[in-house]
């Protein structure tokens, strides 16, 4: 006992320090945790937390019986999947040819200007692809009625094509940004394997393949398990903004169902129900996550943890 | 001399230099790619309402006017938008910086006893969370609904921002540094403010132009905890016109009319996203070393 008061009393101000944001982060963090049991439960705006009665897993059967599961499941499953194949190779595909290129001024002028959409708000962003495709006064409409004579269809109110327009704006805001990772990544190619492997005769091009690739192969490896994880937690605020009465067959995804559920729809908000969706989601994305750790850890040795 | 050097250089392959095309090549495409969107949302900003909406502009501004900006700048309530964006940003910036260093010197510290169960205790808040509802329940329930506080607040920490922070710590303020100071009578918080503080700043910096860049762009937390126009800031204001706004230009007046006040309406949008954005392209240039840096150090934690 008196050896826990001595040590206190030698790391009294640093335990002060602690003291702010261990009670901030239990305000803020871990109380919404407590709060999750609402969804086991049937909480109304008039009762509180702890009086609401439990109803187990009726919430989460609710929605797995409700006909917009299958719509809301499959589009969140597709957009992501479909996000992770476009998004994810790029970055690494541009570092690697960016990097074998020698001058340094080529390279500063073009990483500068990559990086720059990634710092443009989502609102923006939204704001300039529906200019840039409206079918009578952006880029999009001037070049169709040059080819076809004739004003083009609307593009953003056509859901087959919402994924493409979702996907690819995303690529074109962050694929730069993304990229600093593996620049510093290959900065630590030692030069010697590449001299070694000039000696022998191997092309850049081979070099690239066989030096720069397998060296930034671990982080490539730690990025995709990150992005694993996030694969269903698809970004709520972009896709509602891209939303319209027209592409909600392809748009509506899991974070925007669990926020017209339970805070957009006024007095019938359901928020037991939309919390229940919503850790549903945050379930498929720990098992996401979990599995393609124990993939990588078991095929090649890099792993989280 | 010279003649001789030159013949001497190692010349490229054919497959090398078919490469470097390649290379080459490529990175201007991707170059143009992300160009030439932000040009020509520009080139609008400058141009006449006319040439906006019969989309005339293809590179360069068409008929260049200011008057777009005329109407940007004498929109009611902008600018109280811009100034609630700024409060908030250099407010929610402030506190997120306070709050993360004075949680992170005391982890960072060698030898601290219950130090890991702490660590944890942060870490854990990286992996799992409470989501939208209880979230949304909690500001509701602290009355912070409608308030300034909902702005600064909620995302005032960070864990993943604390661990960057830490190893910085530990790695810059060596544990001899502290021996020597504490023989002088410098005691932890002093310590703190004269000599971790300071030899922070790099960190610091990284992390304040993070936090800083992503509540100037965010709209979430405003769009669920305020509904005041008095508090909105910038982004919501700028949701509510470019986006919400379908003005629905032919059930005006005459034709002629409604394609003038379509064109201005266009017209006044590409403005707006150049007005709206023009603060973070001034800063950029001067803060994108931080960022690559901030990726850096928060990629070798590991």
């Amino acid at each position: 006992m008196q050896k826990i008061i001595r040590t206190y009393r030698k790391y009294r101000q640093l335990y002060l320090f602690l003291l702010l944001p261990v009670v901030y982060v239990a305000v803020f963090n871990y109380a919404p945790m407590v709060g999750l049991q609402i969804g086991f439960k049937k909480f109304t705006i008039t009762n509180t937390i702890w009086n609401s009665p439990w109803v187990g897993m009726y919430q989460f059967q609710k929605f797995l019986s409700s006909y917009q599961f299958r719509r809301v499941f499959v589009n969140t499953l597709l957009l992501s999947a479909y996000a992770v194949a476009a998004a994810f190779p790029f970055p690494i595909i541009f570092a690697l040819t960016l990097n074998s290129i020698s001058k340094d001024r080529f390279r500063k002028i073009t990483q500068t200007i990559t990086y720059i959409p990634h710092f443009i708000s989502i609102v923006v962003l939204v704001s300039i692809v529906n200019q840039i495709l409206h079918p009578l006064n952006g880029i999009y409409g001037m070049l169709g009625r040059l080819l076809s004579g004739k004003v083009p269809d609307d593009l953003l109110a056509n859901p087959s094509v919402f994924p493409h327009v979702y996907v690819w704006s995303g690529v074109w805001q962050n694929f730069g940004y993304n990229s600093i990772i593996y620049f510093a990544a290959l900065s630590g190619v030692s030069p010697e394997l590449h001299e070694a492997a000039q000696v022998d005769g191997a092309s850049r091009f081979r070099r690239v393949i066989h030096i720069d690739f397998p060296t930034i192969l671990p982080t490539v490896t730690i990025m995709l398990i990150l992005r694993m994880g996030s694969v269903m937690s698809l970004g709520f605020q972009k896709i509602y903004l891209m939303q319209n009465t027209l592409n909600l067959s392809a748009s509506e995804v899991i974070s925007t169902y669990v926020y017209k559920m339970g805070l957009g729809s006024g007095a019938s908000n359901d928020y037991s129900y939309s919390t229940a969706v919503d850790m549903f989601n945050s379930i498929v994305n720990l098992i996401m996550i979990t599995s393609a750790n124990y993939i990588s850890r078991t095929v090649g040795e890099t792993s989280l943890w | 001399m010279l003649v001789r050097r030159r013949k001497n250089k190692v010349r490229n392959s054919l497959d090398d230099r078919i490469y470097y095309v390649f290379c080459y090549a490529f990175c201007i495409l991707l170059t143009l790619l992300v160009l030439y969107p932000l040009i020509y949302v520009v080139s609008c900003s400058f141009s006449s309402g006319t040439a906006v909406s019969n989309g005339q502009v293809v590179l360069w501004p068409v008929d260049a006017t200011l008057e777009g900006y005329r109407r940007v700048v004498n929109y009611p309530g902008i600018w109280r938008a811009y100034l609630n964006t700024l409060f908030y940003t250099v407010g929610g910036t402030l506190l997120h910086v306070a709050l993360v260093m004075t949680c992170a010197y005391p982890l960072a510290r060698k030898g601290l006893p219950g130090k890991v169960p702490v660590t944890l205790y942060f870490s854990f808040t990286m992996l799992f969370g409470g989501g939208l509802i209880p979230g949304y329940l909690l500001i509701r329930n602290l009355g912070m609904l409608n308030t300034i506080w909902a702005m600064l607040i909620p995302g005032a920490f960070s864990a993943y921002n604390m661990v960057v922070a830490r190893t910085f710590i530990s790695t810059t303020c060596s544990g001899e540094m502290l021996d020597a100071t504490q023989v002088d009578g410098c005691s932890d918080a002093m310590f703190f403010f004269r000599f971790v503080l300071p030899l922070s700043k790099a960190v610091i910096a990284v992390i304040a132009m993070q936090v800083a860049i992503g509540i100037w762009n965010s709209y979430f937390n405003a769009f669920l905890y305020l509904s005041k126009d008095e508090l909105y800031p910038l982004q919501i204001l700028l949701r509510k016109i470019l986006l919400l706004s379908q003005i629905q230009a032919s059930d005006l007046m005459d034709d002629e009319m409604a394609e003038m006040m379509q064109g201005m309406a266009d017209l006044m949008k590409y403005s707006l996203i150049v007005f709206a954005t023009l603060p973070i392209l001034c800063v950029y240039p001067f803060a994108q070393k931080y960022f690559v840096k901030g990726v850096m150090i928060g990629s070798i934690k590991g």
